[in-house]
């Protein structure tokens, strides 16, 4: 080796590159070209960042190298073979790259970088490149820029100082005006991996937070985490920007900043606070990647921040242990005292003071939920996580089905869900029970994930669904794949121990697979049989028989081992067998393994003890056999158990108590699933698959005893809306949801000034009484939400506005196709109040967007304000601050009034819900009538009876069902009584009259072969006993007409006769009112489109022209009710299906001269039409 | 001289620190390293795992390794191997592998080893732009297409010719947009916008023919080439079977959770717009039954296998492509079976009998019988071989699903659109 090649590897083997190349390129320039003296090239090298000197390296540096390398690298090839191997072959092919690189035309420098790249794509070394290379930095060609970069982020950090040559071009980048090229020289800035630029980068970042692009901003957070990982002395510098971005606007930063925070200061939780509402209202529109990141830190979040809201469950669960026991292995069965006493604690202080959900809280669920509905498995598996570390336990179920669909994505990510699956399955089993049959398993599934879905599988086992998997279990067992046999035997055995219902059957399959062919199959059987026997041996000594035999056929040890310890065990169920299985074994001992040989000496020693006449020389054989067994444990074992066994003088007090040692009652095992306790893992978490802490890990916190402050999350307003964000950060989508409602706001202007009163307290209504209320108002504030951002992109830009109010008009068009999403109304009106006066009065946008969700705010019920974007608090401040302001006051105040009022007006309702349809409901009530129907049974006189029942009510249409002639005297009508039948609340009601105009009483009225459709039922009427000649009873009968209009047939039986008869009933007799809000009706409506939605055109009957009549015609045709209605051009009914309770909602919209539009919206779309038709009919004739 | 700079292996934080690609053989014959460079030694624990598990498809995905863990995935028999050092979701980092398998399928038709060495160098500039310090950076394919420009013939003859480059001149604006899927300017001269609603039976019937369980799967890819700025709105005749969705984020989630309509604005090109499920909860139809008698004897060694296909409930249309494919038992050397209809095939290594039928014809119903001769002195196989069946339906979505009309905003040209149905069996098994 000559001293060159010395010089050349020292520096490879050393790892220092830099060295490499300079002396490298130092060596060339004192060989090749003695013209440059080494000092004035060393320094070119250093201080290169003026591009004068770049331009004097290429021409002395490279030039001089390139061709002083051929000569050079000569000897190299020859002696090379060792050492440095592809370093030192490679260089001379690379002579011709140097060349492309060195010339002038570009298609050969790309040329010349391609094949560069492709060397570094497949693993090879090209740093000696280094020089050549870092010259095209500045090259005009775009990809051949992108080539570079990407070869100068490859070997950047091996060759420092040449690196140092490239920053220049880069901080010229910087300040470019085109907000790509910034990004991208930001970009690779930051990605060089050069100690030195460490305050440049500091400096590039920081100017980038603050750049006018958010694009830029992106890259800016993305840079910070590798300036962090390569200057951690940074951090706090780092902490400022990150501070910074966080309280950035846009979507696009969103995702990278929290990104940057995660890597570089997880654990300032504190600067959160005041973002946190922001992050949570922009999740939606954040790319999906950022999404996860985002929903990750939240949870964390959330548990330092909020109570638990499962906090009175707990309680629940500690009280009714018959709860517990339903939930299976629940929670913390085994919990110590002391802990305990800390819940009851806890429970205690729940009691005292009822959970209230944080609003803050809630919005984090409500935000987070419609992600769900992601393509993206990361997200949606980031949602499911966090619905099950922060959501009421009522409300996880809704990830289940999101986690189902996720199983027939690739098969990767289906094992990371049915890890997560099983984790979650073992504390809300009730969950994923629905879902039970997604988790069976097809022979093709690869054999991790036959394992999981087993898991999954078992922890859903119970009572009730046992039996369907035990005999999908049974399909398994024959399997080909004979680890997930094995893995099915245990899960089996697993289910035998949860549940003792079936306990026995599973241990008679199990016994019945030890005569498998498989040996595997059988050695795990016998092990699983073991632990079950364990529970309950005196019952199955024939099972232990039949097992000892086995010990001549079954070669796997741990089975032979199994079998051993339970003849031993329960050697006194087996008393003949037993030492005769000792004998076999002691014969064949030396050839077992060590495994079994241990369990023999068990065996023998137990047998010592409880017989020993017959064992006695058997058992000193095999202990003497162990003495000189070639394993130390075993030769141990019998020296032990020989001492302890056989009393002799030198054994001392424990022989006495050998026979405790050795037959104490051993617990049963718990067989328990290997994901319990998992979930102390955050879910989805790499630690939580690998059930170990990776590096990095956060610990989910344990949730706070008492809240933390909530209002350190308050935002002051002008904070918030401080920055302008540009156009680009509006999604798409938001915008065009605003500009919807812009434009409904100006179809629904007639109606606006109307609803507005209503809207806020029938709202509260709402709040009260239905539960539906809750996904409204979510949706609207979400709404208002993005709705403010896009009030200011509409400011940013005036083309965008332009643009969009051609939209506007394209969606007025579209209007006329597809009615109006409902729920938006109340946003709407706000929203357009907002316009208004912001067109009015100018004002400046900050106060317009704050007065905007300031009255979202109102609008919204009591408790779905608080749950709204802005925390009440907040609000509060704003209200403040509004009235300092001095905005005309008198607006809230008419407001506050209207709200009073209104809520009287809502207690009239709520008290006296038929009021607002009085024909339908007669005054006699429920009450009255379930007592009829009592009374009859006791077949009162008639005369008491009939008032009672018959509601003498105009609006009741009577029907024949048995005409005097063909009834023979007997004349039946009936009547749909239109109240609530109170044995089944999904029948209708049907009353009856029976007349006898026959000269002979008739007798034993009843009801005989009712014939009905599938799904029908009909409840009887008490039989009538006696009806005298001339009088006439009244009977109700329920009839359940599943919601169609099929006839009902039975006999009308008396002493003497049966008639066939049949009721049919009109369909507007298959409903029954409900009492809907106009914002509910709204909303109904809103989602019952399409194909729900039936309209037809008609000219009214001349007499039925009024409201009232309207009104009256179609409560007769149909048992509806009235929905209060802000115009007096509409009439609005609703009503439910009885059956199924499907809603019924129908629209009467009169025009001029009689022109009228009905439109029925219901699901089932056939009674929709009948519907129509009926009514249809009414207001016609 | 500089003084010696000794590198500090620092506890690093950062999502994926570096990717292998892997082909069958166990060649690495792509890497890129987004932060320092890790040795592809690291692979080795994944060799060790790749060597014990039987099936590629048995390698755990998640691989914990002293110093590293390992997140791999397979596709189209490559593995593709990340490395990371510290917590990261793994559905993460699974869901971006697969997008980058997506990302070069888009681009080169297939991903494959070949094609992948052929084009490494667009590859390369591919997962530069998306990751950026290992951080998902532009994974929408639209982006990506503006930044780099995937290979076809005529431009890389032009691109030789006049020293063209792949590499867009513009700068991607996509980025940069608020709504990033769709990049802008798209211009065709013929407007035309297709829907294909695809639909799987993950079925399992049992011996006795009932279904043990029942699922669609359910896709609506879409083939748009629309100028310009097209909002489009596909509206459903029944919209309410659908209760568990995924959609393509271009998908306005509100309209649809208020009108059952998907509103959006379309990506250009192919993307795939929904995905939905309709679980085993629901009555799933299914379209054919199976009879079947696979018996093995104890005595002579030898088999007997007929197997017999009817139509179900096809709702009146053919079924076609049919195809049953059983996987044998090792013992089964042969098989000598006649098929009344169709082909079939006995591979004796794989022991895959694959039964070509082709189009049900519900008058003669095909048939396959005949024998089946067994390894002698081999115990007969306990298990009988569960049938996989593979068919499909045109012009019909199995649960009933239909558009019932799609429109145009936005744009004023008349485009034209289509919509096609298929169903197909997706993991359909009769178990014998």
């Amino acid at each position: 080796m000559t001293a060159m090649q010395k010089l050349l590897q020292l520096p490879v083997n050393a790892v220092n590159m830099v060295k490499t190349v300079q002396s490298q390129v130092q060596g060339q320039e004192e060989d090749k070209s003695p013209v440059l003296t080494p000092d004035s090239g060393q320094q070119a090298w250093y201080s290169a960042l003026q591009p004068d000197e770049l331009r004097h390296l290429r021409s002395g540096g490279t030039g001089g190298g390139g061709g002083g390398d051929q000569e050079e690298r000569a000897p190299l090839e020859e002696g090379g073979g060792g050492g440095g191997g592809g370093f030192q072959t490679q260089p001379l092919r690379h002579d011709d790259l140097k060349e492309m690189l060195d010339s002038n035309k570009d298609s050969l420098k790309l040329e010349a970088m391609k094949r560069i790249v492709a060397m570094i794509a497949r693993g090879k070394n090209a740093s000696d490149l280094f020089p050549a290379v870092v010259k095209n930095v500045a090259c005009k060609n775009i990809e051949v820029k992108k080539l570079v970069y990407v070869y100068l982020v490859r070997y950047a950090e091996e060759q420092q100082d040449l690196a140092l040559l490239s920053i220049s071009t880069f901080q010229r980048g910087l300040k470019d005006p085109n907000q790509l090229i910034r990004a991208s020289a930001l970009r690779v800035l930051s990605s060089i991996r050069v100690t030195i630029i460490v305050p440049i980068m500091m400096l590039a970042i920081k100017e980038a937070a603050s750049d006018m692009s958010p694009y830029v901003r992106k890259t800016a957070a993305h840079a910070i985490p590798k300036l962090y990982s390569l200057d951690p002395e940074q951090k706090d510098q780092l902490i400022e920007v990150i501070e910074k971005l966080l309280a950035d606007k846009t979507t696009l930063v969103a995702g990278s900043v929290v990104m940057a925070f995660e890597e570089v200061c997880p654990e300032r939780i504190d600067l959160i606070h005041k973002n946190y509402r922001k992050l949570c209202n922009l999740l939606i529109d954040v790319e999906e990647w950022g999404q996860v990141v985002i929903i990750n830190m939240l949870t964390r979040y959330a548990r330092t921040q909020f109570l638990n809201p499962n906090i009175n469950e707990s309680l629940l669960e500690e009280g009714g242990s018959g709860d517990k026991t339903f939930y299976g292995s629940d929670e913390d069965e085994d919990e110590d005292e002391e802990e305990k006493e800390k819940k009851a604690e806890a429970a205690a202080m729940a009691k005292r003071k009822p959970y209230v959900m944080d609003p803050d809280h809630r919005l984090l669920l409500r935000n987070t939920k419609p992600l769900l509905q992601s393509r993206n498995a990361a997200v949606v598996m980031a949602v499911a996580q966090l619905y099950f570390h922060l959501a009421p336990k009522a409300e996880v179920g809704v990830i289940a089905k999101a986690l189902v669909r996720l199983l027939r994505s690739h098969s990767e990510v289906q094992y990371v869900v049915l890890q997560n699956v099983a984790t979650m399955s073992i504390k809300r089993r009730g969950m994923f029970e629905p879902y039970l049959k997604s988790f069976y398993i097809r022979s093709t599934d690869p054999t991790q994930i036959k394992v999981l879905k087993l898991e999954v599988l078992t922890n859903l086992a119970n009572e009730t669904n046992i039996s369907t998997i035990l005999r999908e279990f049974q399909t398994y067992i024959k399997s080909m794949d004979k680890d997930f046999v094995a893995a099915t035997i245990q899960a089996i055995g697993r289910c035998a121990t949860n549940i003792s219902e079936v306990r026995d059957t599973c241990l008679n399959g199990l016994v019945q697979l030890l005569s498998n062919r498989d040996e595997l199959v059988v050695a795990e059987s016998v092990v699983v049989i073991k632990k079950l026997l364990q529970m309950q041996p005196e019952k199955h000594s024939d099972i232990i028989k039949h097992m000892a035999k086995l010990t001549d056929n079954i070669q796997v040890p741990m089975a032979r081992a199994s079998i051993l310890w339970l003849i031993g065990e329960y050697c006194e169920h087996v008393p003949k067998i037993a030492p005769d299985v000792l004998r076999k074994m002691a014969k064949s001992f030396t050839n077992e393994e060590d495994i079994v040989k241990l369990q023999i000496i068990n065996l023998a020693a137990k047998l010592y003890l409880t017989n020993s006449k017959q064992t006695k020389l058997l058992t000193q054989y095999v202990l003497n056999l162990a003495k000189y067994d070639q394993n130390y444990d075993i030769r141990d074992r019998a020296r032990f158990i020989r001492q302890l066994i056989v009393p002799t003088e030198k054994s001392g007090a424990l022989s006495k108590y050998a026979k405790k040692l050795f037959l104490a009652l051993k617990p049963a095992p718990v067989l328990e699933s290997p994901f319990k306790d998992r979930d102390h893992f955050q879910l989805g978490s790499l630690s939580h698959l690998l059930n170990a802490k990776a590096g990095g890990y956060q610990e989910l916190p344990d949730w706070p005893e008492a809240a933390p402050d909530p209002s350190v999350r308050n935002v002051e307003v002008f904070t918030l809306l401080e920055r302008v964000t540009t156009l680009t950060s509006v999604p798409e989508w938001t915008k065009c949801s605003s500009r919807e409602k812009r434009k409904e706001k100006k179809v629904e202007k007639p109606f606006y000034t109307d609803s507005e009163g209503e809207s806020g307290p029938t709202e509260s209504a709402d709040s009260e009484s239905d539960s539906a209320s809750g996904s409204e108002s979510s949706s609207g504030s979400e709404e208002s939400g993005s709705g403010s951002e896009s009030e200011e992109s509409k400011e940013a830009s005036e083309s965008e506005e332009e643009e969009e109010e051609e939209e506007e008009e394209q969606k007025k068009k579209k209007k006329k196709d597809l009615k109006k999403p409902v729920q938006e109304s109340e946003s709407e009106q706000s929203s357009e109040e907002e316009e208004r006066k912001h067109q009015r009065k100018s004002k400046p946008r900050k106060s317009e967007s704050e007065s905007e969700s300031d009255e979202d705010e109102e609008s919204e019920s009591e408790s779905s304000q608080s749950e709204s974007e802005d925390s009440e608090s907040e609000a509060e401040v704003k209200k403040k601050k509004k009235t300092a302001e001095s905005k005309p006051p008198p607006k809230p105040l008419k407001k506050e009034s209207k709200k009073e009022k209104k809520e009287m007006s809502l207690l009239d309702l709520d008290d006296f819900e038929p009021a607002p349809s009085p024909q339908v409901t007669p005054v006699n009530t429920f009450l009255s009538n379930s007592l009829v129907t009592d009374l009859e049974g006791l077949s009162l006189s008639d005369s008491v009876l009939s008032p009672a029942t018959i509601a003498p009510s105009s609006a009741l249409k009577s029907y024949e069902l048995l005409h005097r002639i063909t009834g023979e005297g007997l004349s039946v009508e009936y009547c749909f009584s239109r109240q609530p039948f109170s044995p089944d609340a999904n029948m209708v009601a049907v009353q009856m009259q029976f007349t006898n105009s026959a000269s002979s009483d008739t007798k034993n009225l009843h009801i005989e072969d009712v014939k009905l459709q599938s799904g029908m039922r009909v409840k009887e009427f008490p039989e009538i006993e006696l009806l005298p000649a001339g009088e006439t009873a009244t009977a109700v009968m329920g009839i359940d007409f599943c919601d169609s209009t099929q006839a009902a047939n039975f006999q009308l039986c008396t002493h003497t006769r049966k008639f066939f008869v049949s009721i049919q009933p009109p369909v507007g007799e298959l409903m029954r009112p409900v009492f809907l809000t106009e914002n509910e009706f709204k909303k109904e409506q809103g989602q019952l489109m399409g194909m729900n939605e039936i309209t037809e055109k008609l000219t009214l009957d001349v007499k039925c022209r009024n409201e009232h009549a309207i009104v009256q015609r179609v409560t007769t045709a149909a048992n509806l009710s009235r929905v209060p209605c802000g115009s007096d051009k509409e009439c609005r009914f609703a009503g439910r299906t009885v059956t199924s309770g499907s809603l019924v909602l129908v629209t009467v919209a009169t025009k001029e001269e009689g022109a009228a539009q009905l439109t029925v919206n219901c699901e089932k779309m056939v009674i929709g039409t009948m519907l129509v038709k009926d009514i249809l009919q009414a207001l016609t004739q | 001289m500089t003084p010696c700079r000794v590198n500090v292996k620092r506890w690093q934080a950062e999502m994926i620190h570096s990717l292998f690609v892997i082909n069958h053989l166990g060649d690495i014959f792509l890497e890129k390293h987004w932060k320092s460079v890790i040795s592809r030694s690291v692979c080795d624990y994944f060799f060790e795992a790749r060597e014990k598990a039987v099936d590629p498809e048995n390698v755990p995905p998640v691989l914990q390794t002293p110093h590293h863990y390992l997140i791999s995935i397979y596709r189209g028999k490559l593995f593709f191997l990340s490395v990371i050092q510290t917590e990261v979701p793994p559905l993460f980092v699974i869901e971006f592998l697969h997008r980058v398998a997506d990302t070069f399928q888009d681009y080169f038709g297939e991903c494959s080893e070949s094609v992948i060495s052929d084009n490494v160098v667009i590859v390369y500039e591919l997962l530069e732009e998306m990751l950026d310090n290992g951080f998902p950076l532009a994974t929408e394919s639209n982006v990506l297409k503006e930044m780099i420009r995937p290979p076809n013939i005529l431009r890389s003859v032009v691109n030789t010719l006049t020293g063209g480059s792949n590499v867009g001149e513009t700068l991607p604006q996509g980025q940069l947009s608020n709504i990033p899927w769709r990049r802008a300017g798209v211009k065709y001269t013929n407007n035309e916008a297709y829907f294909d609603v695809t639909e799987e039976i993950d079925a399992i019937v049992d011996k006795s023919g009932t279904t043990v369980s029942a699922e669609i799967q359910g896709v609506i890819e879409a083939c748009v080439k629309l100028s310009g700025m097209p909002d489009l709105t596909m509206s459903f005749m029944n919209p309410r079977l659908l209760d568990d969705v995924s959609f393509h984020p271009c998908v306005r989630f509100r309209r649809w959770e208020s009108e059952r309509v998907l509103s959006f604005i379309p990506p250009d090109g192919n993307f795939t717009l929904m995905t939905y499920h309709i679980s085993s909860q629901n009555l799933v139809a299914i379209p054919v039954y199976v009879k079947q008698s696979i018996s093995f004897f104890e005595a002579g060694s030898c088999g007997r296998l007929d197997i017999t296909i009817g139509p179900k409930q096809t709702m009146g249309k053919t079924v076609e492509d049919l195809k049953v494919t059983v996987h044998m038992p090792k013992a089964v050397l042969n098989a000598n079976l006649t098929a009344s209809q169709g082909n079939y095939t006995y591979d004796f290594t794989t022991k895959l009998l694959v039964w070509d039928i082709g189009k049900l014809n519900p008058q003669k119903l095909p048939n396959l019988r005949g024998s089946l001769s067994m390894q002698t002195g081999v115990p007969n196989p306990e298990e009988n071989p569960s049938l996989n069946i593979d068919l499909k339906i045109q012009q019909l979505a199995i649960s009933g699903l239909k558009v019932s009309r799609l429109d145009m905003y936005g744009e004023t040209y008349k485009p034209f659109k289509g919509v096609k149905y298929v169903t197909k069996a997706g993991k359909f098994q009769v178990r014998t």
